[in-house]
C-alpha cells in the first residue's frame, strides 16, 4: 500500500460507474478475467451499439486498490470510443496513468484482458445473432 | 474522551514502549552510560548492574532458574538463530543431525532450518491441524535417533494459535531431544514456564510486550540438560562467549522493566484484552455475514482475531479501513505475490487467505477504538462487497469452484 498514488486512492475510494448490466442483453458484451485464488477478479461489461461505439461500461472488482482502480480507470476510457479503439488501450497506458507499483503492473494487465474478454462475448453474441437473422431470412425466401 | 485517529490494532507486529519502561530507559542514554564491560570504572559498574537487574527480571518472568542463562540478544530472530544454528554447530562431530520443526513458524526458524538443510541436516516439517496446532503425537513419531532438536513456536505471529509446548517439552526431555521454543509472541501474555514446560532454549523479544526494538533473549538451559552452543557473533566474548557485542544497556533496561510489568499485570490485562478482542469479535460476526475466524478459538493469544471476509479482497479492506493498523494475509499486501504460508499449512484456501485480516490488540487499546473500528468495518465492508463479482455470483447461487477461472497474470 505504500506508494500508491493519489490518483489510485482517489479511484479506489470512489470507483467509477461499478454495478451490473444485463448479460443477456445482446448489446452487452461481459469479461470475466482474473481467478479468486488469485486474489483479484474483474468483471467488466460494456453496452455497445449496432455501429460498435461503448455507449455505457460497468464494472465489478474482488482485489486489491490497484485492481480496483485499474478497472475504475477502464470503464472511464472506454466510454464513448469505438471498440476498435477501446482494444487499442494497452496494460502500460493503464500503469502508467496510476502510477503502479511494479508488484502491481499484472493488474493493469488483468484491465487489458478484461476489455478484450468484453469484447470477445459482444462479438460472439452478435455473430450468433447474425446467424440467426440470416437462417430467418432464409425461412422467409424459401416458399 | 475523543478518539484519536490512527488506531493502532497491529500489537503482534510491534507494541509502543509502555511510558513507565521510556522513564526506566532514559537515565542510561545520557548519565549511566556507561560499557558494562568496563571493569575499572563506576560507570562501567552501574551499567553492569543494571544489566544484571534486568537479567533477573527477564529471568523471572519466564521462570529460568538463574539470570545467567538469559543471553542477551538484538531480538527474537537472533535468538533463534543462535539457538539452532549453534546447537548443530556445538553437535558438529555428534551423530545428531536430524531437525524438527512445524510448518507454521516464525521465518526466522524456518529459513534457519532451510539454510541448515543445505549444510547437511534433515528437518521434519510438521504438518498442524485446520486451528494451526501441532500434534504431540506427531512430535514422538518424528524422533529418531538422529533428532538433536525439536523448535516449536509459542503462539503464532499470524492467528494466534497457542501449541501445547508443555506436552511437547515433556516428550523431548523423555527422549533427550533438545526443545527450542520461539515465544516471542506469548511470553508476558500467556503463562510460560521453561521448568515447567521442559524448554532447554527460548527466544523472546522486547518490542511485542511494550520494550523498544533491537533487544531480545535466548534463554539457554544450564542443567539437566547444559545445552551447548556455538556462537553465531564472534568478538569479545560477552555473554558466556556466547553472543559478543557490546550490550544495548538502556535497550536490556527497558526489557527488564517490560517483563516486570507483565509478570505483575499479565492475569488482569489479559482478562481486559481478552475483553475488548472478543467484543470485536462478536461485533463483526453479529453483523457481517459469512466471516470466518482463523486459528483456534480455544488456544488463541489474547489479543489476535485473524478474520476471513469472503469476497472482499485483503487489501482493499485494509485500504478502506485507512485510520486502522491492521495487517492481511493477503499476497496483495506481499512482494511475492503468495497469500499467507501459515493460513495455507493449516488447510485455508487461497481464495478466503486473500481475504483475512488480522487484528492485533494490545495494552493500549480501548473500547471505544473497537466499537469504531466495527462500525468502520461494517459499512466497508458492505461498500466493497456490493463492488465484488463474487459476492453477487455467490448471491446469485453459482458455485465459484465450479467455474474455470482463467488468469493470465501469474500462478
Amino acid at each position: 500500500m505504500v506508494g500508491y498514488s493519489e490518483k489510485l486512492i482517489e479511484h479506489t475510494e470512489n470507483p467509477r460507474n461499478t454495478g451490473t448490466l444485463d448479460k443477456d442483453d445482446p448489446n452487452v458484451g461481459t469479461g470475466l478475467v482474473g481467478a479468486p485464488a488469485c486474489g483479484d477478479v474483474m468483471r467488466l461489461q460494456l453496452k455497445i451499439s449496432d455501429d460498435g461505439v461503448i455507449e455505457d461500461a460497468r464494472f465489478k472488482t474482488f482485489g486489491c486498490g490497484s485492481a480496483i482502480a485499474s478497472s475504475s480507470l477502464v470503464t472511464e476510457w472506454v466510454k464513448g470510443k469505438s471498440v476498435d479503439d477501446a482494444l487499442k488501450i494497452s496494460n502500460k497506458s493503464i500503469a502508467q496513468e496510476l502510477s503502479l507499483p511494479p508488484v502491481k503492473i499484472h493488474c493493469s494487465v488483468l484491465a487489458e484482458d478484461a476489455i478484450k474478454a468484453a469484447v470477445e462475448d459482444f462479438r460472439k453474441k452478435q455473430a450468433v445473432r447474425r446467424a440467426a437473422e440470416a437462417a430467418e431470412a432464409e425461412k422467409k425466401v424459401e416458399p | 474522551m475523543t478518539l484519536k485517529l490512527p488506531i493502532y490494532f497491529d500489537n503482534q507486529a510491534s507494541t509502543p514502549v509502555d511510558p513507565r519502561v521510556l522513564t526506566a530507559m532514559l537515565p542510561y542514554f545520557t548519565e549511566h552510560f556507561g560499557n558494562p564491560s568496563s571493569r575499572s570504572h563506576a560507570f562501567g559498574w552501574v551499567a553492569e548492574e543494571a544489566v544484571e537487574r534486568a537479567r533477573e527480571q527477564v529471568a523471572a518472568l519466564i521462570g529460568a532458574k538463574t539470570p545467567k542463562e538469559i543471553v542477551w540478544t538484538s531480538g527474537a530472530t537472533e535468538a533463534t538463530n543462535l539457538a539452532i544454528k549453534g546447537a548443530v554447530e556445538a553437535n558438529k562431530h555428534g551423530d545428531r543431525n536430524h531437525l524438527i520443526t512445524q510448518k507454521t513458524e516464525h521465518k526466522a526458524t524456518l529459513d534457519t532450518c532451510k539454510h541448515l538443510e543445505k549444510l547437511g541436516c534433515s528437518v521434519t516439517y510438521l504438518d498442524v491441524d485446520a486451528e494451526g496446532r501441532v500434534n504431540p503425537d506427531d512430535v514422538r513419531a518424528a524422533i529418531t535417533d538422529q533428532t538433536l532438536l525439536v523448535s516449536v513456536m509459542l503462539a503464532n505471529n499470524e492467528v494466534g494459535t497457542v501449541q501445547p509446548i508443555a506436552e511437547i517439552g515433556r516428550l523431548c526431555h523423555e527422549r533427550g531431544v533438545l526443545f527450542h521454543c520461539d515465544a516471542a509472541q506469548g511470553v508476558g501474555k500467556l503463562p510460560f514456564d521453561v521448568e515447567a514446560m521442559c524448554v532447554d532454549l527460548a527466544s523472546i523479544s522486547a518490542h511485542k510486550i511494550y520494550g523498544p526494538k533491537g533487544v531480545g533473549a535466548l534463554f539457554v538451559r544450564n542443567e539437566r540438560p547444559r545445552v551447548q552452543l556455538v556462537a553465531q557473533i564472534d568478538g569479545g566474548g560477552h555473554e558466556r562467549k556466547m553472543r559478543s557485542g557490546t550490550l544495548n544497556v538502556p535497550g536490556i533496561v527497558g526489557f527488564g522493566k517490560a517483563c516486570e510489568l507483565c509478570g505483575l499485570e499479565m492475569a488482569e490485562e489479559t482478562r481486559r484484552i481478552e475483553a475488548l478482542r472478543d467484543r470485536l469479535e462478536r461485533g463483526l460476526f453479529d453483523n457481517i455475514d459469512l466471516l470466518h475466524v482463523n486459528g483456534s478459538r480455544s488456544h488463541r493469544l489474547p489479543g489476535n482475531l485473524n478474520v476471513s471476509f469472503p469476497y472482499v479482497e485483503g487489501e482493499s479492506l485494509m485500504m478502506a479501513l485507512k485510520d486502522v493498523a491492521i495487517s492481511s494475509g493477503s499476497a496483495c499486501t506481499s512482494a511475492s505475490l503468495e497469500p499467507s504460508y501459515v493460513l495455507r499449512a493449516m488447510g485455508v484456501s487461497d481464495d478466503l487467505a486473500h481475504t483475512s485480516i488480522r487484528f492485533g490488540l494490545g495494552r493500549f487499546n480501548t473500547e471505544e477504538e473497537v466499537d469504531h473500528v466495527v462500525r468502520l468495518a461494517i459499512e466497508k465492508v458492505r461498500k466493497l462487497r456490493d463492488l465484488s463479482p463474487l459476492y453477487e455470483m455467490a448471491k446469485e447461487g453459482i458455485d465459484l469452484s465450479k467455474i474455470e477461472w482463467n488468469s493470465p497474470h501469474h500462478h
